[in-house]
């Protein structure tokens, strides 16, 4: 299909006689690809660009240098600051792996019953943004918290769970293990079968048949998950901020960008290491990958044979099980605590429990409460419309640069909310809104179309696969009837996507309401401030944790609730599609 | 290293409540190349399987040489098997693979190299070593795993439809390989397929499987020749079959056809059962009638080269007819009435 081609019936006239690329024929989708293409490298491409050349510029002069990487590897706490950044995000890899390695195992190898368990067990993390938890850890985890006291009463000892950056590894492994897990499992069970059984008939059992033939082609999958925790931590700020580890590189970026202002390279060179971090390891993934796309399940051969545990190992499964859900669990339970607590600190468990501290939260954050509801509503709105825009094109034309649209839209996935903030700080500062006169940077709108950008990719994701799904056949019947392009889409093709759409909506918005590390930058005044950063300015205080965990809680619920219904639309719309019998 | 023969003694096997093997002995020689034929789903991978140590422990006894393996962890039978995926661990090379079984031995690298040379001699593959196996086409693919298997000096080899994943003129080259293979290694092997031409061609003998019981045991040519039943009458290339009854006259015997035609049998021949089988290549088409002889008509012409094949409407059924085709002559043409002379010298009645 060719969308540069003269409709039916008309006859050529002086145009169509021209070599075609004389005569660009711009159809409306043309049009929105350009507008669209323009709105990516304003919000996305520029901004980085910004901080990239800041930070190889001589503040004074403008001149190009090399000096403030320099100044940057000069200084002690900022190497201090890269290495701990470093440190933390393989510990957490190490942790997280220890945590999702033998849940994957037991899903996979054996008839399980707590399979499902494990399953949604890889699921409650993600609904909650790891900032959120990180105060209750303390309260559980911390030198006084729960755990420590128990430990100190039972055998006298003391663990430091939660001091400096021990802290911000437990939050962050406990936080994004699942992604570990849910790639690493899915890895498992794309081993054919015969893979095992034609080790075993060489003669090779247990543990050695793990190592050497297992584990090996799982390992793409373990790669993937392993690279993502690895960028997640180190680009993460609220955490190490709410933990009050300042030494890291993203809280460094923020405190240097805040209390010193935009025009102190820092932040920008800080900026550099994390986007070129992220890339690298996102790229290495990918070239360890290559070529060992190990998927290997034959035709009939079903993944690994699995086997019925005997009546020990059931219980040490289960206690594994038990045990790590707990753990998991432990931020989710403690906030709930603390939210209903009256005044909790070196006890095990709150003193008493009171409604008070969500009547504090409702009155102190009906602001953030709707100035969430605003941001997200915006950023997930545009995030569909432009994420089914680009999945039409990309899917369904052939305008010259459509690739180029969909890496640009995925490029935001390397891109640390921290430097997307900085970016939007350096650039947006040069302007001013329209009428009111104010900076652009300190307006209320840039927060939302940050929140757009960073989701964009999710979306964008939801649109392709929501669009894969509608048959070329039937929108090709549309137009053999006479449908105009336009109004194919409009009456066709976008109805038959609802589903996927709203998936992409519900997900956007979930996530985009409890994001934290670029807004975190733009947010110039209270008044302006949504839920997440509300939730930082709460658990700022000792007073105000009650109502910040409540806050969480409120927080917790929205992205829960978003993710049920994202799931549950899309497989209602999966058995809708597969009813409607078109295979 | 002296040859084991298999024996099966009342082996029944099921998945849960579903019975895959209903009682299967079989008596397996050593050195011998036996095949398992029988369609999808007749329970021939099952069996191997249970062979090799892999799936449900069946209740019975599988003996190996004198040694009972029911109940052995499959890496403690010496048993080699080739999958029908060839397996091939993609995370390896060619060398490591073919390693692999040695170095669970714990052999040292020094010896397991010149093995592994063999290996690859014996199969050909020798240039291809140091290659990953998605490097490999799929004819490469299953020598390496077949070197892979017998590396190791396995008692028996055991080979689940080896050839279904090759193209068709490769096929007929690798199971000449096999074969050759076989008798050069002098191993006891036993090789699945549901295609009966691959299965006549290796096998010395075979067993025909349906519905998890063993039909029939034979060589190939017994096996077509004189088939126990109606099933392995049909499995094995194309047969008619006529329904009716035999009438012994003293020494004579006829078959009556439904329709009441008399096909006269061999002397001595069996004389009950209400089927009688004739190949296609048995039966010759007349334009007069005579002794032996159907009346039919021709509904179907298909030219196949060397032969053409007619179906006949005749004997109260449709009947595939061969006849073999030299230049220039025409055959019957569709329609025509004919009559078929049956040739019953060797007729089986079931
Ligand atoms: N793991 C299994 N679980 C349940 N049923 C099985 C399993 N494997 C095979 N079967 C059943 O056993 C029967 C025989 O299968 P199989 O031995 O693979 O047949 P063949 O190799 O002759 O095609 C089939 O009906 C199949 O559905
Ligand atoms: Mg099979």
């Amino acid at each position: 299909m060719s969308l540069t081609s003269s409709p039916d019936g008309q006859r050529p006239g002086l145009a169509d006689r021209l070599p075609s690329w004389l005569v660009p024929n711009l159809s409306g989708l043309h049009l929105v690809a350009v507008m669209i293409a323009l709105l990516l490298i304003g919000l996305l491409l520029v901004p980085v660009a910004q901080v990239m050349i800041v930070a190889f510029q001589d503040p004074a002069t403008g001149a190009a240098t090399l000096q403030n990487f320099m100044d940057f590897f000069g200084s002690a706490l900022f190497r201090e600051s890269f290495w701990n950044s470093f440190y933390v995000s393989a510990m957490s890899v190490v942790v997280a792996t220890a945590i999702a390695l033998p849940l994957a195992y037991i899903t996979t190898r054996f008839h399980f019953s707590g399979s499902i368990l494990i399953q949604s067990l890889g699921f409650i993390p993600l609904i909650m943004p790891p900032f959120v938890g990180a105060v209750a850890m303390q309260l559980i985890f911390g030198r006084n918290g729960t755990v420590n006291l128990w430990l100190r009463d039972t055998f006298g000892i003391s663990i430091p769970f939660m001091d400096g950056l021990n802290g911000v590894i437990l939050v962050q492994s406990i936080h994004y293990f699942p992604f570990i897990l849910i790639n690493l499992s899915a890895s498992l069970r794309n081993i054919d079968r015969s893979m095992e059984e034609a080790a075993q008939n060489l003669g090779s059992h247990g543990m050695r048949l793990f190592r050497r033939i297992v584990f090996p082609l799982a390992m793409p999958g373990y790669i993937a998950g392993a690279a993502l925790v690895f960028i997640k931590v180190f680009d993460d700020l609220g955490t190490p901020l709410l933990l009050n580890v300042n030494n890291m590189l993203a809280p460094q970026a923020f405190l240097r960008i805040s209390s010193i202002g935009i025009s102190d390279p820092m932040g920008y060179v800080i900026s550099v290491i994390l986007v070129v971090f992220s890339v690298l390891s996102l790229w290495a993934s990918f070239l360890f990958m290559r070529g060992k796309d190990y998927a290997t399940v034959q035709k009939g051969g079903g993944g690994m044979a699995k086997r019925t545990l005997k009546p020990a190992e059931k219980a040490l499964a289960y206690g594994t099980v038990i045990f790590i859900l707990l753990l998991v669990l432990s931020p989710h339970i403690g906030l709930l605590l603390l939210s209903f607590g009256t005044i909790w600190s070196f006890a095990p468990l709150p003193d008493g429990y009171t409604l008070q501290n969500y009547i504090t939260m409702w009155e102190g954050s009906k602001t953030f409460i709707m100035n969430t509801v605003l941001y997200a509503g915006i950023a997930a709105t545009l995030d569909v419309i432009i994420g089914t825009a680009i999945a039409y094109i990309v899917i369904r034309t052939n305008i010259f640069g459509r690739k180029a649209l969909d890496y640009l839209a995925t490029a935001a996935l390397a891109v640390p909310g921290v430097v997307l903030g900085i970016g939007y700080l350096r650039t947006f500062h040069q302007f001013d809104v329209p009428f009111t006169g104010e900076p652009m940077a300190s307006w209320w709108v840039i927060i939302a179309l940050a929140l757009m950008i960073r989701r964009l990719p999710y979306a964008l994701r939801a649109c392709t696969a929501a669009l894969q799904q509608v048959s070329l056949a039937l929108e090709e019947a549309a137009e053999s009837l006479g449908a105009t392009k336009r109004r194919t889409i409009q009456k066709i093709v976008v109805p038959l996507m609802t589903g996927g759409i709203l998936a992409g909506f519900v997900t956007s918005f979930a996530t985009a309401a409890v994001e934290l590390s670029a807004t975190i930058m733009l947010v110039s005044s209270n008044n302006d401030a949504p839920l997440a950063y509300g939730i930082y300015l709460f658990m700022q205080t000792p007073s105000g944790r009650g109502a910040g965990a409540a806050l969480g809680i409120v927080a917790v619920i929205v992205v829960a609730i978003g993710t049920i219904a994202s799931q549950f639309i899309i497989e209602r719309d999966k058995k809708l599609k597969a009813s409607s019998g078109d295979h | 290293m002296e040859k084991k023969g298999i024996k099966i003694e009342d082996v029944h096997l099921s998945f849960g409540s579903t019975k895959v093997l209903k009682g299967v002995n079989l008596d397996i020689k050593p050195g011998e190349f036996f095949a398992f034929l029988g369609p999808s789903g007749s329970g021939k991978s099952t069996l191997l399987r249970a062979i090799a140590g892999f799936g449900p422990d069946p209740r019975g006894r599988i003996l190996i040489g004198d040694r009972d393996v029911v109940g052995m962890s499959p890496w403690t039978r010496n048993v080699g098997m080739v999958f029908q995926s060839y397996a091939l661990w993609p995370h390896m090379s060619v060398r490591d693979n073919v390693g692999f079984g040695l170095k669970e031995r714990k052999m040292s690298a020094s010896q397991i190299r010149p093995k592994v040379d063999a290996a690859l001699e014996l199969v050909g593959l020798s240039h291809l070593a140091d290659r990953m196996p998605n490097q490999l086409s799929g004819g490469q693919q299953q020598r390496i795993a077949l070197a892979r298997t017998v590396v190791v000096e396995p008692e028996v080899l055991l080979l689940d439809e080896p050839l279904s994943n090759l193209d068709a003129s490769l096929r007929v080259q690798m199971r000449r390989e096999l074969l050759r293979l076989q008798r050069q290694l002098g191993l006891t092997t036993i090789f699945v397929t549901h295609d009966q031409e691959e299965a006549n061609t290796t096998s010395d003998r075979m067993a025909v499987l349906d519905g998890g019981v063993i039909q029939q045991v034979g060589t190939p040519q017994e096996l077509y020749d004189t088939p126990a039943n109606l099933f392995v009458a049909n499995f094995l290339g194309t047969a008619n079959i006529l329904e009716g009854r035999v009438e012994v006259d003293g020494a004579d015997a006829r078959f009556v056809t439904k329709t009441g035609d008399p096909l006269s049998l061999p002397r001595g021949a069996m004389s009950s059962g209400s089927n009688i089988v004739l190949r296609p290549q048995n039966i010759s088409i007349t334009k007069k009638a005579g002794q032996n002889a159907l009346e039919g008509k021709i509904l179907h012409k298909e030219f196949l080269g060397s032969q053409i094949r007619y179906l006949v409407a005749a004997g109260g059924t449709e009947i595939v007819v061969d006849q073999s085709h030299s230049s220039g002559v025409d055959g019957f043409d569709t329609g025509a009435l004919v009559h078929l002379q049956a040739n019953t010298s060797g007729a089986v009645v079931l």
